[in-house]
């Protein structure tokens, strides 16, 4: 058999990397190059330097140090007995393609994950390897972040934290059962032990930080994890139940959802068809409903239909106020800042604007148009001044008036 | 009017000298007209002002200054105007910029945002070229930003290429860094910057590979990456052969594991497939497939009756039943066709000649749903909603399964198969194509010859009839792996 050259092996290994969501590049220290020897810099915001035609950004040079696998996950493609082909970087190749990249301004840094080779602990001890060259050997301060393996070394684990902005542990699927039986192998409770550990070496870093200026920083960036949506039963309400229980439990920074892929040679039981894109988007529009406008996972929940479903025609936050419409109409004059938090069509930008306004004057429709996107989805659900929604909050066809006129998600239909 | 002459495009130090000046002057907005450049003079202008350092400072909030130094970016002439106005505004009410609904306010606003949104594009989209020189290896990129930003973006990449030798060429300014020391010189043209780089061929081999074409979403990518920016990166040229491609090669993502059958035939796939299968998880996850549907609460069936009633038989059967749902006696069981019409289908399948024992049975619908009277629970109709719901289990079952054949027994199972409603009668007796692209077959389901009065013998007659065809085709299939 032939060797595999550089560009064989990327094209093999991205590809494998590619069901991977997560692809941030933010929410590190800052740092920078200057009186170093090497290159990088991370200013905090990270900076998507292309997009794909899946509209994904491209942030990081994202590969699998290799796509060989000793476990057999049904939704992986990477998994034992899939028929693709196989390659592997030694770890000076994945260090000089991302510096290669770097100066050339393609990307802000690594995101490294891996298939399992040999054991757990020889592929975690290769993964880091990767990342102590990159910092130690070549001065590299752009962004690294590693996909860790549950099963390895705590030891080995901890390493990896020393060198990467942040490390991400996939729980892989939303429910236990869904994970015995898609993921035979990999199991939830020591998934959720590394999580736990790696959150306390991140606090411990902290602390360290605090008292020793010079300590290393510990995975600054925190640590996210991935699951894949689609591929088990778990319905909308499960899955945000589940997720805002691995934030309160093991403080992550992020939760990525992958919408299940239809993959080449897929396992036998998984189903053939295209992935769920609109409901990866809802249950991102969910976390973020969370995350920065104060929902509790408990009215998120409530935003699902009878199947515990979020809604696909239209966002969990307009599902949520056609619900609970006797709250509506705001007055965007006095209402308190969470509840202008809560009408659909306003984001946080443009409520921190209307309150800084309002200490000044009386808002008009006029006004409040002015600091928004589009004032019609808004319209129904807020009095201003010489503006009140009559009625309209009732009508019944509510639902029907404010959803996106067309779908343009995807371009081509099966 | 007064008329002032700045440096060049983003001469901040200049605007404010010059504004500080007018404001402490009294000079309202609409008697100055702002130029840039040494050249030409402001036929209109009668009393030019010279940008004069030293004029007394005065305070104006944080806020204004930031908004200042990004909006005197933007390639608007009239922001120089606009930004004096804002001035003499916030000096007469101290509050002015926290009105953020005012419109003069708004629009500078929008201005800083079109820059700020502009030097990050340049951040994201510079595209360094490596280029041998006398002095060493130096980085080229060639830039076509919106507004003048040049300057004020230089600093970010001094500190990420803080140890590299690098040039941004653009049509109004070039920036240099050398290591040491920052340097600018006048626009360039396109011709100036280098063609070509020894990695740029790796790099569009990693966009390609990274890009999934199951997920094609172009909107997405235009907005954020106009098409404006394409011309001067080189993985763009690559977007439409991907998107030409995607379809084809999204199709072809899913043909794969069912192309096998293609030749071979599709028991021999799911054989094979198997084989390879260490531990045999098609077992394994069959089994836990029941249990995970123990649980199930996708609609609200699961309160109805005894427990889920889940399909069995062999895990390669050639021929997959469904019929409706659970009855009484299946409910109580915790097995499909057991019952009476369970009964006859058994009965059924032998005179037609079809193996019982390489088929697998199943419901559309797991839960038994019933009316209750007095002692009897009473069948009742799955709704479309239940139907819909239950659907998940079917694929699940269908994929692990990847029978030849699928068989609807009545209209509920022919809904859950094809997703819509469809007429039995027309149907039945010949083969059809699944949305999931499967062999389907349809027929009445036992219970109807039950329930039927007139010409009983007749319609057992025919529902045997289509089982022999489906038997025969079964056979057929067979002999072709
Ligand atoms: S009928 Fe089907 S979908 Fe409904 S609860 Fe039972 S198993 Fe779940």
């Amino acid at each position: 058999m032939s060797r595999l050259d550089t560009r064989e092996k990327l094209a093999i290994l991205a590809d494998a990397a590619k069901y991977d969501a997560s692809c941030a590049s933010s929410g590190s220290v800052k740092r920078n190059s200057v009186g170093g020897k090497g290159i990088g810099s991370t200013e905090g915001m990270g900076i998507c330097h292309a997009y794909a035609p899946d509209g994904r950004c491209i942030s990081l040079l994202k590969i699998l140090l290799t796509n060989s696998c000793i476990f057999d996950c049904h939704y992986c493609i990477n998994r034992k007995s899939s028929n693709v082909r196989r390659a592997r970087f030694t770890a000076a190749e994945v260090v000089q393609l991302t510096l290669a990249f770097y100066r050339r301004n393609y990307i802000e840094g690594l995101f490294l994950s891996s298939g399992i080779i040999r054991s757990s602990n020889y592929t975690m001890e290769q993964i880091v390897e990767v990342a102590r060259s990159l910092r130690e050997d070549h001065d590299f301060r752009g962004y690294i972040h590693l996909k860790t393996i549950p099963d390895a070394d705590p030891e080995l684990v901890h390493k990896a934290g020393l060198h990467a902005d942040r490390v991400s542990i996939n729980v892989e699927l939303p429910t236990e059962s869904g994970l015995k039986r898609l993921a035979p192998e990999k199991d939830g409770v020591r998934i959720e032990s590394a999580m736990d550990g790696m959150k306390a070496s991140i606090e411990a870093g902290h602390d360290e930080k605090k008292r020793f200026k010079a300590a290393p920083a510990f995975a600054p960036a925190g640590q996210s994890t991935q699951m894949i949506v689609g591929a088990d039963s778990a319905n909308d309400g499960e899955i945000v139940q589940r997720a805002s229980g691995l934030y309160d439990r093991f403080a992550l920074r992020r939760v990525y959802y992958s919408a299940f892929s239809p993959i080449p040679d897929a396992s036998a039981i998984l189903p053939l068809k295209r992935p769920p894109l609109m409901r990866e988007h809802r249950l991102y529009q969910s976390d973020w409903l969370m995350r920065f406008y104060g929902f509790k996972p408990a009215e998120v929940v409530a935003a699902t239909d009878a199947d515990g479903m979020l809604p696909l025609d239209i966002d969990p936050k307009l599902a949520w106020a056609l619900k609970y419409r006797g709250q509506f109409p705001v007055d965007v004059n006095r209402a308190p800042r969470e509840m202008l938090l809560r009408v659909p069509g306003l984001g946080v930008k443009a409520v921190d604007k209307i309150v800084a306004s309002r200490r000044w004057r009386r808002l008009t429709l006029d006004d409040v148009g002015r600091l928004t996107v589009s004032v019609a989805k808004i319209r129904p659900f807020i009095c201003a001044e010489g503006w009140q929604p009559v009625a309209l909050t009732d009508r019944a066809d509510l639902r029907q008036r404010l959803r996106p006129k067309t779908e343009q998600l995807e371009l081509f239909r099966a | 009017m007064r008329s002032v002459r700045l440096a060049h495009e983003e001469d901040f130090d200049g605007w404010r000298d010059a504004a500080r000046a007018l404001a402490l002057a009294g000079v309202p907005a609409a008697e100055v007209s702002w130029q840039v450049g040494a050249d030409g003079g402001d036929l209109f202008g009668d009393e030019a002002i010279v940008p004069a350092a030293g004029a007394p400072a005065f305070a104006v909030p944080r806020p204004f200054v930031e908004l200042a130094r990004a909006a005197i970016c933007h390639s608007d002439p009239v922001r120089f105007a606009l930004l004096y106005a804002l001035l003499l505004r916030v000096r007469a009410h101290p509050h002015a910029m926290e009105d953020q609904a005012d419109p003069l306010l708004r629009n500078l606003e929008l201005m800083a945002k079109d820059v700020r949104r502009d030097m990050h594009k340049m951040h994201a989209f510079v595209r360094f070229r490596e280029v041998e020189s006398e002095g060493g290896t130096r980085y080229v990129a060639w830039f076509e930003p919106d507004h003048h930003i040049v300057r004020a973006n230089a600093g970010f990449f001094v500190r990420r290429f803080a140890n590299m030798a690098w040039s941004i060429l653009t049509p109004e300014l070039c920036a240099h860094w050398d290591g040491a020391g920052l340097s600018f010189s006048p626009g360039a043209t396109r011709a100036d910057a280098p063609d070509g780089d020894p990695v740029e061929e790796t790099w569009k081999t990693y966009y390609a590979s990274i890009f999934n074409p199951a997920r094609v979403k172009v909107k997405a990518m235009t907005k954020e990456m106009p098409r404006k920016y394409w011309k001067n990166m080189p993985e763009t040229a690559l977007v439409g052969q991907l998107l030409a491609g995607a379809q084809a090669r999204e199709a072809e993502m899913v043909e794969r594991s069912r192309s096998k059958a293609a030749e071979g035939g599709l028991a021999r796939a799911a054989a094979a497939e198997k084989r390879i299968e260490p531990g045999g998880n098609v077992r394994a996850a069959w089994e836990a497939l029941l249990v995970e549907a123990r649980g199930c609460t996708r609609c609200d069936l699961y309160r109805c009756g005894t427990q889920t009633v889940f399909g069995e038989g062999p895990l390669d059967a050639r021929i997959l039943f469904v019929g409706e749902q659970p009855g009484d006696q299946e409910d109580l069981a915790g097995r499909p066709f057991v019952g009476p019409a369970g009964q006859l289908f058994d009965r059924a399948l032998a005179e037609a000649g079809v193996d019982r024992s390489a088929a697998y049975v199943t419901n559309a619908v797991k839960h038994f749903k019933f009316e209750q009277r007095g002692k009897r629970r009473i069948h009742a109709k799955p709704n479309g909603g239940e139907i819909d719901a239950c659907r998940w289990w079917i694929e699940q079952e269908r994929a692990l399964i990847r029978p030849p054949l699928t068989v609807a027994l009545g209209a509920t199972a022919a809904r859950s198969i094809f997703g819509k409603t469809v007429t039995i009668g027309a149907m039945r007796g010949r083969a059809h194509q699944a949305p999931n692209g499967d062999e389907a077959w349809i027929t009445v389901h036992p219970s109807f010859l039950l329930r039927v009065r007139d010409n009983r013998e007749e319609e057992y007659a025919r529902f045997v009839a289509d089982l022999r065809g489906i038997g025969e085709r079964a056979r057929a299939l067979a002999r072709t792996d």
